[in-house]
Formats: C-alpha cells, sequence, structure tokens
C-alpha cells in the first residue's frame, strides 16, 4: 500500500524550508522508487518543530522534525517510510505532549487532513453540522449558537448568537456574511493557519451562518501579507462550489449561499469591522460610527454578520455535537475553547488550541517552555499591538474575557508574544503609539493626532526631558485616546502603553544625569 | 508586469481590466489590485479611467488609492523584500537585522536601491510570529531568520 508522507503547506512551515523538503522527498522518492506519496497538509501548530514532516504507519503516524532538506536522504535511509529511528524522530504524532494535552474543536482536522480534500474534509467529521443546519429553522440554529455560549474570537468577546439573531430579524431583501481574516494583530496566526489547514470547516462556518441568517451571500476578506491563505481559501471555494456544498442549493436544500474571497490592501485599521466593510464597499478603509450597527445596516447597508475566522470555524462543531458539548469547556462567560497563539521568544512557539482557563503563566512556563533566549521573561504581550504588557507578577491570570479585562488588559485574538529582560518596555510604548499613527485611519481625532503626540512625549521621557511632567501627560493622553477614539486603535493603543509605563516604571525614568562633583 | 508602456496603452489595458470586473459587488480594491499587478504600481493614468467607468468623481478613486498601503504610484524595484517590524519580531531582535538590511543595501523603508534592484518595505506582521524575525522577499516567505540569512538574502537580491 503506498505510503503517506506528510509535509506542510503552511506559511510557517514554508518560511522555514517545507517547500525544498518536499521537493527534495518527490525526487529521492522517485529515484529509490519507494511506493510512497506527499501530502501537503496544514500545521499541526509546532512551529518550532517546522517544518514537520509526518509517515502515516500502522500504528499511526510518526513525526519528524525539525527537518531540513539536506536531512530528507538520511531519514529515508533510516527507513523514513516505516517509521524508523533518526535523531530527528519525535516518536508518535498524537504522543507529542504539546498536542496530547489540547483540546481541539476548532483545530481538530488542521495538520491531520489535505486541506483541499473535501473527502478528506468529510471521512474526518466534516460538513456534519452544516448537514444538520439544512434540516433546521433558522431560528434554532442561532439558537444552538447563542446556547453554545460562543463569543467572537477576533477579540471583541461579543456573544455570536446575539449577533445572528438581530440579522435573522432585520428585515431586508438581501443580508451578507463577512468573515473577517484581516488578521492583522503581531503574535496572532489562528486565522492564516486555519484557512491554509482547513479551509473548508471555514466555508461550512458561513454556510451555516447564512442559513441562520437568511443571507445568500458571503464575503471573506483576507489580508494582503497572507499570500497563501487567499490562494487557499480561493482554491477551496471552487470546490466546495462544484460540490454543491455551495450555489444555488446548499448540499441539496432550498438555500443558496456563495462566497467570494477579498483581499485587503495593507490597511491594519481594516480588521475594525466597520472600516472592513467599507474598504469591501470600494472605499477607504474609514471607521463608521455606531450606531447603526453593522447587523442592522453594514455592508451595501444592508443587514450583515461580521465575524471573525475562529468564530465562524467554530460554528460547524457547535452545530455537529450541539451546544451543551462545547459550552461544557471553559470557565466563567468564557465558553468553549480558545487557539491560545504562542510567538516572540519563547522556545515552544506555535499554536495550543485549549478550553478557557489556563494561566498566564501555565501559558509561557509550562506550554510555551519559557524564552527561546533562555533568558529571564520580563513582560508578555497579549492580545496583539492593542493588548497589555503583563509582568510576571501578573501571570497568575486565568485566561478568560473577564479576568484578563479586570488586569487592565485583553484576551484579543489570543496572540501571547514573549519578550526577555533585554526588551525596553519605554521602546514598547513608543512603538505601540507609532503603529497607531502609521495606521489611523484619521477620522477621529483622539487617534489621528494623540498617536504623533504620544510618539512624541515618550521621546522626551527617552531623553530624560522633564520626565516626571511627560510621564503625567502621556497618562492624560492615553485617557483621552481611549476614551475619546471612535474605535479600538485609538481607543485601545493606550493598553500597550499604559500598562508598560505602570508595571515597568524603571524603563521609564531617563538615565540619571551625570551632575559634576563637587 | 509590464513596465515602459505608454499612457495610451495604460489607458486601453486599465479599461479592459475594469470593465471585467465592474459588475463586482465593490470592484475598487479588485480593479486596483489587478492594475498593480499588471503595471506593478497604479498609474495616474489609469485613475480618470477608473473614476469614469466607476462613476466616482476622481478624487474618490485617488482617496482610496493613497488611503492603502500596498498601492504604489512609481514602479517598485526587480525586488521587494518585506521585513516583519511588529512586535513579535521585535522580541527576537527583528529591529537590529532591519538595521543590518538597511546598512547593507544602503537604503531605508520605502526606498530603492539606485541599480533598481531592490525596494525595501516595512510589514506589519506576516503571521510568522512563531517563525520570527521574518521577512517576505517578492511573495515567498522566510522565517528564524538570523545576520547569515539576512546576508543571504540580500546577496540573492543583489545578484
Amino acid at each position: 500500500m503506498t505510503v503517506r508522507i506528510f509535509v506542510p503547506r503552511d506559511a510557517a512551515a514554508l518560511a522555514l524550508g517545507a517547500e525544498r523538503v518536499a521537493k527534495v522527498l518527490a525526487s529521492e522518492i522517485e529515484a529509490r522508487g519507494l511506493d510512497a506519496t506527499i501530502v501537503r497538509n496544514g500545521s499541526r501548530g509546532l512551529h518550532w518543530l517546522e517544518p514537520m514532516v509526518e509517515v502515516e504507519t500502522p500504528e499511526g503516524r510518526i513525526a519528524y522534525g525539525p527537518v531540513k532538506s539536506s536531512d530528507v536522504a538520511g531519514l529515508l535511509d533510516a527507513g523514513l517510510i516505516e517509521g524508523g529511528n533518526h535523531a530527528l524522530c519525535l516518536g508518535k504524532t498524537e504522543e507529542l505532549p504539546f498536542l496530547k494535552r489540547q483540546t481541539r474543536l476548532t483545530f481538530a482536522r488542521c495538520g491531520i487532513i489535505d486541506p483541499l480534500s473535501l473527502a478528506d474534509y468529510r471521512a474526518h467529521d466534516g460538513l456534519k453540522g452544516l448537514e444538520r443546519a439544512v434540516t433546521l429553522a433558522p431560528a434554532d440554529i442561532v439558537a444552538h449558537v447563542t446556547e453554545s455560549g460562543l463569543r467572537g474570537r477576533g477579540g471583541a468577546g461579543f456573544p455570536t448568537g446575539i449577533k445572528w439573531k438581530t440579522v435573522l430579524e432585520t428585515p431586508g431583501v438581501r443580508k451578507y456574511i463577512v468573515c473577517n481574516a484581516d488578521e492583522g494583530d503581531s503574535g496572532t496566526f489562528a486565522d492564516r493557519m486555519i484557512m491554509e489547514g482547513d479551509p473548508f470547516v471555514l466555508i461550512e462556518g458561513m454556510a451555516i451562518a447564512g442559513i441562520a441568517t437568511g443571507a445568500t451571500k458571503g464575503f471573506v476578506y483576507i489580508r494582503s501579507e497572507y499570500p497563501h491563505a487567499i490562494a487557499t481559501m480561493t482554491e477551496a471555494v471552487e470546490i466546495a462550489h462544484k460540490a454543491g456544498v455551495l450555489g444555488t442549493s446548499v448540499l441539496g436544500s432550498a438555500h443558496a449561499f456563495d462566497i467570494e474571497i477579498r483581499a485587503g490592501a495593507g490597511a491594519y485599521v481594516c480588521g475594525e469591522e466597520t472600516a472592513l466593510l467599507n474598504s469591501l464597499e470600494g472605499k477607504r478603509g474609514i471607521v463608521r460610527a455606531k450606531p447603526p450597527l453593522p447587523a442592522h445596516k453594514g455592508l451595501f447597508d444592508c443587514p450583515t454578520v461580521i465575524n471573525n475566522v475562529i468564530s465562524l470555524a467554530s460554528v460547524p462543531i457547535i452545530m455537529d455535537k450541539g451546544p451543551i458539548y462545547y459550552k461544557d469547556f471553559g470557565m466563567g462567560r468564557s465558553r468553549g475553547t480558545i487557539p491560545i497563539q504562542i510567538a516572540g521568544n519563547v522556545r515552544h512557539r506555535g499554536l495550543y488550541e485549549v478550553a478557557f482557563g489556563l494561566t498566564l503563566g501555565e501559558i509561557v512556563d509550562d506550554i510555551g517552555d519559557g524564552t527561546a533566549s533562555g533568558r529571564p521573561v520580563k513582560a508578555v504581550q497579549v492580545g496583539g499591538p492593542l493588548g497589555a504588557y503583563f509582568p510576571r507578577a501578573l501571570f497568575d491570570t486565568p485566561f478568560d474575557y473577564e479576568a484578563f479585562a479586570a488586569k487592565d488588559g485583553l484576551i484579543g485574538h489570543a496572540g501571547i508574544v514573549v519578550f526577555d529582560d533585554t526588551a525596553d518596555m519605554l521602546k514598547q510604548a513608543r512603538f505601540a503609539m507609532e503603529f497607531c499613527a502609521v495606521e489611523s485611519c484619521g477620522k477621529c481625532t483622539p487617534c489621528r493626532i494623540g498617536s504623533t503626540r504620544g510618539v512624541e512625549v515618550a521621546d522626551k521621557i527617552a531623553k530624560g526631558i522633564e520626565p516626571e511632567k511627560n510621564r503625567e501627560l502621556l497618562a492624560d493622553l492615553c485617557n483621552t485616546m481611549k476614551f475619546g477614539s471612535l474605535c479600538a486603535l485609538g481607543g485601545f493603543t493606550p493598553y500597550p502603553v499604559m500598562s508598560a509605563m505602570n508595571h515597568f516604571p524603571d524603563d521609564f525614568s531617563p538615565a540619571p544625569i551625570v551632575e559634576a562633583a563637587e | 508586469m509590464n513596465l515602459h508602456l505608454s499612457s495610451r496603452d495604460i489607458g486601453i489595458r486599465t479599461l479592459d481590466i475594469v470593465s471585467e470586473r465592474k459588475s463586482l459587488e465593490g470592484p475598487l480594491l479588485p480593479i486596483l489590485h489587478e492594475i498593480q499587478a499588471e503595471f506593478g504600481y497604479v498609474p495616474q493614468e489609469a485613475l480618470p479611467i477608473i473614476a469614469r467607468e466607476l462613476n466616482l468623481s476622481r478624487a474618490e478613486v485617488h482617496g482610496v488609492v493613497t488611503f492603502y498601503h500596498d498601492y504604489r504610484d512609481h514602479p517598485a524595484g526587480r525586488h521587494v523584500l518585506k521585513l516583519c517590524r511588529a512586535e513579535a519580531c521585535q522580541s527576537m531582535g527583528g529591529d537590529q537585522l532591519a538595521e543590518r538590511v538597511k546598512t547593507l543595501l544602503g537604503i531605508d523603508f520605502h526606498q530603492t536601491t539606485l541599480d533598481g534592484a531592490v525596494t525595501l518595505e516595512p510589514v506589519y506582521c506576516l503571521g510568522l510570529c512563531s517563525a520570527a524575525p521574518a521577512a517576505m522577499l517578492d511573495g515567498e516567505v522566510h522565517g528564524r531568520l538570523d545576520a547569515d540569512a539576512v546576508d543571504g538574502l540580500v546577496a540573492e537580491v543583489r545578484a
């Protein structure tokens, strides 16, 4: 029987040389006349071991990594296709502690299947949620999602079911499902991974949303920095269309639903939902004032569901296994699982899906295994460029929307960036302001002007110019931005700035002025 | 990618691109993406044609083109090197690598080398935060960069 060898096509694996590995492997297989075929899967999420090559054996999949193209011949000599032993052998993939301890619901198939094989998708419980949804009344689907406790995974944590209910109940001849795949936050890559590793789950989730709300058209707005995700999603939509998963009759039902893939054009602010809608309409990505809510007047003024990739990709399993199954995971008002993205200066970098409730310390020290540099952890930024920096003293904070808010932070899209003790927190605070200045859409003054003034004030502090007065001014400026900005860009930029200043005051004290000895 | 076209050629090709996409819902960004893919930048000559065909004012089209970081108003170098400047890459020494690349190429961000070989651009996150520091060279991604690796990238674009 032909042996299947898996070499990821995920962009993180490609960035680490997976393409060369696949090429060398293919030519070696041919040269040696081996009965093996290469499957280009998504990533399992153990990115420090990428490119991670897996071989299917009767005992299960065996992993090898990180594999360089120069390792391929040696691996084959060691009997790779029978799962033979080698210095790079990691053992059975399923037994790897980083994977074994996860609860993979949304990412159940990611890294396991061929992302563009609908047959593979079906064989791994794919389309079961949609099959169930087409038999239900829209209000019942909405009730399922509401009951599951699913909250927007884009960062705001708004209950997905409530959003869908509003769109369902708003009359409109045309309604839209918009998937926000403008994943611009540094430290986040869950959306990218699912689009590259299991695109059909997103398509299925969007189709379910369409049936639940009466929308017949969906858009996936993917940032242009993700060319691989755009290519995979585009191909997957074509396949789904040909197979009758999308089109005038979804899975043979009376429901019509179609999806179009759109590319962004390099504006971070388009991750904000109303700016994204403007961008889709072909306008500048300027934030809209709310109300009206997108659920009432969204894309082209039609009722619109706008959800993050992970929110939509979590819906199929909720429809398949039922809301109670999903709801049973998690803590407090944060139900289900969250794909935590562990990044930056940390040894075990990658994606870790788990029920809400782990503490930040467990994630960084235990799962992440400390810094990559081997130096002490100084700070951890949670939730992207608009998220707070957490010091070690707050490592007991559980991963939960409310718990993070209580510590003046946010979970955001669940990206965690670890910094070692060489980080200069004043520099990080300045960068937050600089980033806001570069990316501000310009509509509201606190964000547009405040960010530039913020950079200047941070520079004055760094130069030791009236430090006390300028620290006060920076805090005052943050206060104005937080409460006076129209959207989260200006409104949340104060989180990294204030957390850096509050938790790391030493970095905000200028170098002592050398006085002449008396 | 077609460089050195006359205004007339640009006009004809622009009209084709617009006509093919006019019926899309919200066609402006897809049109601009295609124009940039065709010409390597968004030529000024294309703007009035787009405006006329989509029934927009020229100011509106100009506003959109200049709002988004992706659209260029002049052609880039033969290679485009994008270095990630966001936090995850900073935590792994991305700033030092950026300085090294700037010195090696003798240019700053948003500039092109005099020989037209390479344009250096900052990018705020490639979603390769678990493989930081990261870069993209002509659409190909590179991760876990160190001094040797960026020297290699620079040599590649200089070749």
